[in-house]
């Protein structure tokens, strides 16, 4: 029998960025918050420290700080006709698991989307015509403005101590800036990060062609930084062992390093570590949630009962979760029918390797997880798409976040895989080579889902979530454009070989891409194309909010956690001032 | 911070404008690695017969040359070995429930064998094949051993269930690893595929020199089984 606890007030499943800052928000105006996390409790000290953390095989290869792919993987096909199977370990994408989520082991990278994103329809097909746009694409505006969501992106910002130039400081250009940047109303906490040797040529030649570089934003300190929570943040080392990794300085802002010490002082909040939760208990009408099960490390079933149910769990998880516990029906790619699972998104993401001479010493395991130099010139809409014939873009980011040997040791095209001349190739151009990372973005479409699959189940019986996804035409077609332009400023560069590497279909889960899956539980004005409203609260189940990535309408081409730390204040503000004074639908 | 001496005569030094020079071990004298007593030794995981397979595949997959030791000499196998003995080569870390059944290409791994398992089914069959033709792999000359690693890695030669594409591909991407990774794993001997390349290992902390752009940096590599960890100043994070 599982046993019933003490109804509390609010319930977080997950403890990243987002079940961290809501529980915070809330608690400290006087709520009783739970946060159930299925990972263990981890710190800076002993969890991340040096040299033990710089352990490239334990984190990076065998991917320590994920999701337990042992007791919950997830399933993968391309097209809906096909079986979907198992990933059976990690490879392309990496979900997060344990205290802190992802934003342990993310790199930093901290943008904001631009302004017409979040009317990407309207704008789109207000400039090109309706027509303009693929068939297959389900393109829509999110229901929030970036106007409304400015005060948010600063407020997160400042937390996370982000290091930066503005571009755009209420309509005032920087030419240091981002150019193409939507105004900010504040200049960033922190100054940027130095530039690697492979920015600055990269710079240079950027300029020469009329390009506008500028220095990444970051959340890897750029100076010791005491954020408006009071927590204090070390510079950035440039280790070269961030991404995939805990931070042993204080550098990397983390929930560790930017608020979980200061939620875990009051005394109104619990978190409680291995706690894996089954589902969200509704309760006879189906349009309230009761409270929600959930097992610990020992095997027993709880029941906790809230009021307030945040799901603040990796992006693929929220998804699950609420198919899980039946909120909001599930889409179908044949009726169009349903919305849970629709517009999963991901990034389409391309590599320009860039060759330089042996006299040239890059010299790249010099790096942090956010550290580059960067243009935008070919985001969203910065350029004209009319003549190009598809919608969207990429930034060309050179950079390098790490040289660990075992993932990155470079051969020029035709060196052949294995064998003397391998072994010499790899010698030759291991200081000398630079890939520039194209972060392009990823536009849902009808044929994109998730789902629960029919046949594969986790260690507790349920089924896994299941994703079908293969790259829309459209982006194929960005991608080829954008690493196009991004090979001409390599070989700008002076780089003796230039490889172009444009993404192509068929998407496959067996090479790292990117983490940054989206969609699935999206926000917007109309329940028939939405999860959640603006406020991301489920339609359906109005004490049930879901906060993360997945409330993403298709996604960007910039890194999307600065947009997840704008809509957790935003939903926090929802919630302090509206919700809790008047609980019930706020859209 | 770390190591506190040592940083501030670096800053110092780039203070005085030199370009660091190396104090990188001579690769000569880096052939001849030292018993380096973080170098854990392998348990009997493989036969004598799949031990003898591995030495000489990876031997032509990474080989030594003039300059630099190869797999064989850096301890791949004895890596090889530790992993499949520990969790990883038993399976834990991997989902494994069925139905196991074939896949497209983009799907990733399929079957139903642990590490450990598709190391020992695929290397005996291979052996197996030899010894019905009266040799065994180790005895082929350089070249016809490459010849033999090429048929595996192009075709889908039934080894015991494994084709032999994706047996190859498991047993490069294990060498890429024991030869890069960490001494603490077995392999990567005195470090020597990192001095080969330039890599510094576990030890970093470049806030002074990664603008010093164009530097030619060498510095001995350290591994985390080194010396004493570095520690670094907590900040005011109260508990927690």
């Amino acid at each position: 029998m599982p046993q019933k606890l003490k109804e509390v007030d609010v319930v977080c499943i997950g403890v990243g960025f987002a079940g961290s800052i809501l529980a915070k928000e809330l608690a400290a105006s006087g709520l009783t918050v739970v946060g159930l996390e299925r990972g263990r409790e981890r710190h800076s000290v002993p969890d991340f420290q040096a040299p033990a953390i710089h352990d490239e095989l334990k984190y990076s290869v065998r991917k320590a700080f994920m999701q337990d792919v042992v007791r919950e993987a997830m399933t993968f096909r391309n097209h809906r006709n096909e079986v979907a199977l198992p990933m059976r370990q990690w490879e392309g994408f990496l979900p997060g698991t344990g205290l802190g989520g992802a934003g342990v082991h993310w790199n930093g990278q901290s943008w904001r989307y631009q302004a017409t994103e979040f009317i990407y329809k309207t704008h789109l097909e207000q400039r090109y015509g309706r027509k303009f746009i693929d068939p297959d694409l389900r393109i829509q505006d999110w229901g929030v403005s970036y106007q409304e969501l400015e005060p948010y992106y600063d407020k997160f910002e400042y937390l996370i101590g982000a290091g930066g130039k503005a571009g755009n400081l209420n309509g005032q250009i920087h030419s240091d800036g981002n150019f193409f940047e939507s105004p900010r109303a504040r200049e960033y906490p922190n100054p940027p990060m130095k530039e690697q040797y492979a920015g600055a040529l990269f710079r240079k030649a950027a300029l020469e062609l009329g390009y506008h570089p500028f220095i990444q934003p970051s959340a890897n300190m750029t100076r010791p930084y005491t954020n408006p929570e009071g927590m204090t943040l070390n510079p950035c080392v440039y280790c070269g062992f961030c991404e995939r990794f805990g931070c042993e300085q204080f550098a990397k802002a983390s929930p560790q390093t930017v608020i979980l010490p200061k939620l875990r002082e009051l005394s109104n909040f619990q978190l409680r570590t291995e706690a894996h939760v089954l589902r969200i208990n509704l309760d006879s009408t189906g349009k309230k949630a009761t409270s929600v099960s959930y097992m610990d490390a020992q095997g027993r079933e709880f029941e906790q009962p809230a009021s307030l149910i945040l799901v603040t769990a990796f992006i693929l998880n929220n998804i699950r979760m609420l198919l899980l516990s039946g909120i909001g029906r599930p889409y179908d790619p044949v009726t169009e029918k349903g919305v849970v699972g629709r517009n999963y998104a991901y990034q389409t993401q391309s590599y320009v390797p860039v060759f330089m001479g042996e006299d040239v010493h890059l010299n790249s395991y010099m790096a942090a997880g956010a550290s580059g130099t960067v243009i935008d010139d070919f985001s969203v809409d910065n350029f004209d798409h009319g003549p190009l014939g598809f919608i969207g873009g990429g930034y060309i980011l050179c950079g390098s976040t790490n040289a660990r040997p075992i993932e990155f040791h470079p051969t020029p095209p035709g060196t052949p895989r294995w064998g003397g001349k391998w072994k010499e190739a790899v010698r030759r151009h291991y200081n000398h080579t630079t890939i520039f990372n194209l972060s392009g973005n990823s536009t849902s479409a009808r044929q994109n889902y998730a789902d629960l699959d029919p046949t594969y189940r986790d260690a507790w019986g349920l089924p896994l979530l299941r994703i079908t996804f293969d790259f829309p035409d459209n982006d194929v077609r960005m991608s080829r454009h954008v690493t196009a332009k991004a090979s001409e400023i390599a070989r700008r560069m002076g780089a003796k070989i230039v490889v172009n590497e444009p993404r192509t279909k068929p998407y496959t889960t067996t090479a790292y891409q990117s983490t940054h899956n989206t969609g699935g539980t999206v926000m917007g004005n109309d329940p028939a194309i939405s999860v959640v409203n603006r406020y991301c609260q489920s339609w359906d189940v109005p004490n049930v909010f879901v906060v993360g990535a997945s409330n993403y309408p298709q996604n960007s081409s910039y890194n999307p956690t600065l947009t997840l730390g704008a809509l957790i204040y935003w939903t926090a503000d929802a919630l302090k001032t509206r919700y809790l004074k008047r609980p019930g639908p706020l859209a | 911070m770390s190591d506190g001496s040592k940083l501030n005569s670096r800053r110092d030094f780039l203070k005085s404008g030199l370009i660091m020079i190396s104090t990188a071990a001579l690769p000569a004298e880096a052939s001849r690695p030292p018993q380096s007593h973080t170098t854990p030794e392998a348990t009997h995981y493989f036969s004598e017969a799949e031990r003898k397979f591995l030495q000489s595949a990876i031997d032509r997959l990474i080989p030594s040359d003039e300059r630099w030791p190869g797999a064989l000499e850096a301890g791949v196998v004895n890596y090889i070995e530790l992993q499949m003995a520990g969790p990883w080569g038993r399976g834990e870390l991997v989902y494994r429930h069925g139905p196991f059944r074939k896949g497209s290409k983009t799907q990733g791994y399929q079957l139903e064998y642990t590490p450990g398992e598709l190391f020992h089914r695929s290397i005996n069959a291979i052996n197996n094949i030899f010894m019905e033709r009266g040799t065994t792999f180790s005895e082929l000359s350089a070249a016809e051993r490459d010849d033999y690693l090429t048929k595996l890695e192009t075709e889908e030669i039934d080894l015991d269930g494994v084709p032999s594409n994706i047996f190859f591909d498991f047993l490069w991407k294990h060498t890429v690893e024991g030869f890069f990774a960490d001494p603490i794993y077995g392999g990567n001997r005195d470090k020597i595929a990192w001095k080969m390349i330039g890599f510094p290992g576990a030890y970093t902390d470049f806030y002074d020199l990664v603008d010093k752009h164009g530097v030619e940096y060498h510095r001995e590599p350290a591994g985390i089984g080194d010396g004493p960890m570095h520690m670094h100043s907590k900040p005011n994070q109260g508990k927690g």
